[in-house]
């Protein structure tokens, strides 16, 4: 299939979901996604540290690092787009060692959570970040798992269908942020909109 | 003296809270249409075309346009005839910002203390810039500004026998390190000159520019095209996969400084570059 053409795929994922995923695909989720951002991340890891159980289970789970807005009265859930996945990092390779497969943010990812990546077989999809109002029209229902206390940083559980996103990293470190830069530097034809 | 009740402040601030949120100006809305049509990649143009659509979803079901609805920072252009009447400024100023997250739905995002991290639960305080001006004009500008976008600002004092080559080169090592974070494509705002809080205010303040206007200096605005065409000539592009439409503008301000230094600071904002203001 052509990189712009979108593929369909379901969450939590599958082992040959992953491996078909390469860097420049878009894909459309359908599913269940867990939200977890800064606070919920430093929590998760320090329980497991601790020994204690995780009041969630991660095994296949796609994260996504978001802090929606509230839910206006009548609707799931607010604007909900990713935030910067760079502030997980130091999190994430446990994370996926706990069963993770799947992440969506925005931002480079670090050299450490590249290489997890690739070790664990995973995946890391990039959603347009500053795009919550339209992608919060593919989540269809959102309950508060764990640490309501969090507010905006609760681990949610989110159903989503056909949730836009491109993988960026793929399980054999394929990075379309490398491969972006190299491809369009220095090309620009027109100095730029302003 | 002209006198400007503390309520009408109140309800002025709440109103542009809302309205920011989820209406983008009209000035981004044309820059977003110009680099749909300047970008190159297919890949940025189908993110710029979502970027759009988002803005009209959002404006029509009044959603915010980012879930992360900002700091509230606001620049306060304080007539010095003007009284204020029926509270304090900085009070209703503080209860608008209050009011309009809690009723607009806006996210709270604002922490009690930087180190132990306790949410104030309703976005306050904004951060306020105050400016005394001649007149009878209390104006209020807003800018609710995203925390991915301000992560990346940068201040630097520059040697100043390096001149220009120096501070283009600062502003362009600022847009690559911040790559794809800061939700590309931009808005750069340039502060040169000044003190150290000076020049990190004149960044700041260049983004409450309209995008569309041009620097009254004409040797700043070569400068802001030349920026505008370097930083445009990363590769980085929409959401840094890979594009020719890294920044929208780049707006430069400058202001008078010592013979030993040459500060400049530079903050940017995302393509969700959203703002309002209002006269009383």
């Amino acid at each position: 299939m052509g990189e712009h053409e979108v593929k369909r795929i379901e969450a939590p994922l599958l082992a040959k979901t992953v491996n078909a995923l390469r860097a420049g695909m878009r894909v459309a989720i359908s599913g269940t996604l867990l939200t977890a951002r800064d606070a919920a991340h430093k929590r998760l890891v320090e329980t497991v540290e601790r020994g204690e159980t995780l009041p969630v289970d991660l095994k296949r789970q796609v994260l996504y690092y978001t802090g929606p807005s509230p839910a206006p009265l009548g609707l799931v859930i607010g604007s909900a787009g990713p935030t910067t996945s760079g502030r997980m990092d130091p999190f994430t390779p446990k994370l996926l060692a706990l069963g993770v497969r799947g992440m969506i943010g925005k931002g480079q990812r670090s050299p450490e959570v590249v290489e997890a990546i690739k070790n664990y077989r995973a995946v890391y999809f990039v959603a347009i970040g500053g795009a919550g109002a339209l992608l919060s029209q593919h989540i269809v229902a959102s309950q508060v798992l764990a640490y309501p206390e969090l507010g905006p940083e609760a681990i949610r559980r989110l159903e989503v269908e056909d949730f836009p996103a491109i993988v960026v990293i793929d399980c054999r470190g394929g990075n379309l942020y490398e491969r972006g830069l190299q491809e369009w530097k220095g090309r620009a034809s027109a100095p730029g909109p302003g | 003296m002209r006198k400007v009740e503390a309520a009408k402040i109140i309800d002025a601030v709440e109103e542009m809270c809302m309205r920011a949120a989820v209406e983008l100006p009209a000035a981004v809305e044309y820059m977003l249409r110009q680099g749909r049509q300047q970008e190159q990649s297919p890949l940025g143009q189908t993110i710029l075309s979502d970027i759009l659509r988002n803005a009209e979803i959002a404006r029509r079901k009044r959603l915010p346009i980012c879930q992360d609805t900002g700091t509230a920072a606001l620049w306060v252009q304080f007539g010095q005839q003007v009284q204020i009447v029926g509270g304090e400024l900085e009070q209703a100023i503080n209860e608008g910002v209050r009011r309009g997250y809690e009723r607009g739905y806006l996210r709270k995002s604002i922490v009690r203390d930087p180190l132990r991290r306790e949410n104030t639960g309703d976005n306050t305080p904004a951060a306020i810039h105050y400016e005394i001006v001649p007149g009878t004009t209390l104006r209020l500008r807003l800018l609710p500004k995203g925390g991915g976008c301000e992560n990346m600002s940068r201040m630097a004092f520059l040697r100043p026998g390096e001149g220009v080559e120096a501070v283009k080169s600062f502003v362009l090592e600022t847009v690559e390190a911040a790559g794809a974070n800061p939700c590309p494509p931009v808005v750069v705002g340039v502060g040169i000159g000044g003190t150290a809080d000076q020049a990190t205010w004149l960044a700041k303040r260049a983004l409450f520019r309209d995008l569309r206007d041009k620097h009254p200096d004409p040797f700043y605005a070569d400068l802001e095209q030349q920026l505008l065409r370097l930083i445009n000539n990363t590769g980085i592009g929409p959401q840094g996969l890979g594009g020719t439409v890294t920044a929208l503008a780049v707006k430069v301000e400058t202001w008078p400084c010592h013979i030993t230094a040459l500060p400049v600071a530079v903050c940017l904002n995302c393509h969700a570059a959203r703002a309002a203001e209002v006269s009383l």
